[in-house]
């Protein structure tokens, strides 16, 4: 079991509020993503949630019981850190022990454990190294490993593979999203990557700012967008945002993604020069400067020869395109 | 090395300057080191030069063997650094690791007030310890001299320990309290084996004042039996006549336990000094 109940959680630092009052409700076995741009104060959520920091207001629930005053040993939470920190002076096998040796647990029962969490991960060559003995990698499945043995209710993983090249960073992926297809546990994960928590999700959490701007699936997230820094920070290439006074639109702001935009060299909605263009193979993005829209960008799937200089004409798909109020939410 | 900032010119004259700096440095040291081994005439005849057949003589280091007590000033200057040295870390890591690890009410101005001592000599209270040692009747102990010099040390070392606690990676600790460690376990088995170079540069820098100091010592423990091997030398340095073969042959002597002391934390001490610059 492991569902976890957040209400009303504040956090200040002094004067600076960090968390402006968060209520989320994660049921058991989900894989939650907090997702928002550095600083939004995600790290500091899931400190609150582990208990290493406590908060201004609000209770934290886990399974039905109020945590809020007890120690991050005793909430039954496993946590993965960006930074891996593994004790440097034990070995291995003993960093994934160490949690279980504190509380008690018979030697036969901690080797057991530390013996599929090691097969799991494929760390049984590496059982009596140290730490500075392994790659960035190696290291950071360890601290996965640590967190396994445990068996807690509630996974917390802080940007675990922010430190890990792109190569590794995709197998790692792919190995947290097998460990809780596994294990089906909970699992809350924080990154400020909209790739990860795209890939990952079952239920992303939008931070902005210390609010939450929006919870729910990834799709939900992509095809409609609650506000406008949602559909900023949810797909990549971003958004494009054209000020909607220009199009001579009612909304303040109409919001057209890459992907949904055509291009004609003859006739269009947009006329535009091209400015760049990348070519990544699959796929093509194209800059244009276009006479009313600003400077947008175009995903066109497949390969697309144009030259910089070139005269081409874009057009949104009328269905697919976000109309902005005022206030940044989405008009229906 | 790239060779574009090391040209042969310039590493010749870093080098002249450094090797100048060592000879002065070295220079009274090697000074009372040879002149230790001469006769008095021969100290006095030719002090500049090295022991000959002619002038070589051990009459220092036999008097002061001989002084029978020496053996027990050494003694006494070995506890009191030791043990000095000893809660000058203790106390100094356990209070800098509260200053940088705990958030609460006062924490900087109590910094402030543990750092005050760097710049405020203790022996401008001289008078108000010696009356405290009175009262609490622990003149003429070595327990006075251990308590004023881990107090004197301590500023110094909380100032400096406090800065490098605070780059010990908060996950880290945090792994240890999830993991359920006390936290004084997370002090002593967590952050003190990754602040030993550090601790080692405030070793030394803690523990050479305390070795050479003849202040505390002729005021707050002159008796025989606590005197440490600074006072024990003046024994030698009379009003009238000077006994130069022993005070020589103490300084050289006095100079052996520092000197292990400083290998003993050097290699650590270079890697504190340097830890922030090289990774
Ligand atoms: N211990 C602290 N003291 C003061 N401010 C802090 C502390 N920890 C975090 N903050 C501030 O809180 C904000 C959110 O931090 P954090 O939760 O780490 O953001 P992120 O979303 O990047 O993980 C940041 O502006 C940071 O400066
Ligand atoms: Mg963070």
């Amino acid at each position: 079991m492991g569902s976890l109940k957040i209400e009303n959680v504040k956090k200040a630092f002094g004067p600076v509020e960090v968390l402006k009052g968060i209520d989320l409700e994660v049921t058991d076995g989900e894989f939650v993503v907090f997702v928002g741009p550095s600083g939004c104060g995600k790290s500091t959520l899931l400190r609150v949630i582990a208990g290493l920091e406590d908060s201004t207001a609000g209770r934290v629930v886990i399974d039905g019981a109020d945590v809020s005053a007890t120690p991050p040993a005793k909430r039954g939470i496993a946590m993965v850190f960006q930074t891996y920190a593994l004790y440097p002076h034990l070995t291995v096998k003993n960093n994934m022990g160490l949690g279980l040796k504190q509380a008690g647990t018979p030697a036969a029962e901690i080797d057991r454990r530390i013996g599929i969490a090691s097969s799991m991960l494929s760390l049984e060559p590496y059982l009596e190294r140290r730490p500075a003995e392994l790659s960035g990698g190696q290291r950071q499945r360890v601290a996965i490993g640590r967190a396994v043995v445990r068996e807690p209710k509630l996974f917390l993983f802080d940007e675990p593979l922010s430190n890990l090249d792109a190569a590794l960073r995709v197998n790692t992926r792919l190995e947290i999203a097998q460990l809780h297809r596994r294990l089906k546990a909970t699992m809350i994960y924080v990154t400020h990557d909209q790739v990860e928590a795209m890939t990952l999700a079952d239920k992303i959490v939008v931070l902005n700012a210390g609010r939450i701007e929006q919870i729910g699936g990834p799709m939900e997230l992509y095809n409609s967008p609650a506000n406008e820094f949602v559909a900023g920070f949810i797909g990549s290439p971003k958004m494009n945002f054209i000020d909607g006074g220009r199009l001579g639109e009612i909304a303040k702001t109409i919001g057209v993604r890459p992907e949904h935009l055509t291009v004609d060299p003859k006739s269009g909605r947009w006329k535009g020069t091209v400015v760049h263009a990348e070519h990544l193979g699959a796929d093509t993005n194209l800059y244009l400067d276009c006479e009313k829209a600003g400077l947008i960008t175009v995903r066109i799937f497949g390969v697309y020869d144009a030259e910089p200089g070139a005269t081409l004409y874009a057009t949104p798909d009328p269905a697919r395109t976000y109309r902005f109020g005022a206030d940044g939410k989405t008009m229906k | 090395m790239s060779t574009a900032t090391r040209s042969l010119p310039r590493t010749i004259g870093a080098h002249a300057i450094l090797l100048t700096y060592t000879a002065i440095a070295l220079f009274p040291v090697i000074l009372v080191i040879l002149n230790s081994f001469k006769s008095r005439a021969g100290i006095f005849g030719a002090p500049l030069t090295p022991p000959t057949p002619g002038t070589f003589d051990l009459i220092g280091y036999t008097t002061v063997i001989g002084q029978g007590d020496f053996i027990h000033y050494f003694q006494n200057s070995l506890v009191v650094t030791v043990a000095s040295l000893f809660f000058v870390l203790l106390f100094g890591a356990m209070a800098a690791f509260a200053l940088s690890e705990y958030r609460f009410r006062g924490n900087s101005m109590m910094g402030l007030y543990l750092a005050l001592g760097i710049m405020i000599p203790i022996r401008l209270g001289t008078v108000a310890i010696l009356q405290l040692m009175v009262a609490s009747g622990l003149v003429n102990t070595l327990t006075a001299l251990i308590l004023v010099y881990t107090a004197q040390g301590l500023p110094l070392a909380v100032f400096i320990l406090s800065e490098f606690m605070k780059q010990v990676s908060d996950d880290l600790k945090n792994a240890g309290r999830i993991d359920g460690l006390s936290e004084y376990t997370i002090f002593f088995r967590l952050v003190l084996p990754l602040v030993r170079p550090s601790m080692a540069t405030v070793a030394v820098f803690t523990m050479i004042p305390i070795w050479n100091d003849l202040w505390f010592p002729l005021i707050l423990a002159p008796s025989e039996e606590t005197k440490t091997v600074t006072l024990g030398a003046q024994l030698f340095l009379g009003q009238f006549v000077t006994n130069w073969n022993a005070i020589l042959a103490a300084l050289s002597l006095a100079i052996m336990p520092v000197l292990i002391l400083y290998v003993i934390f050097s290699r650590q001490l270079i890697r504190g000094i340097t830890s922030g610059a090289v990774k």
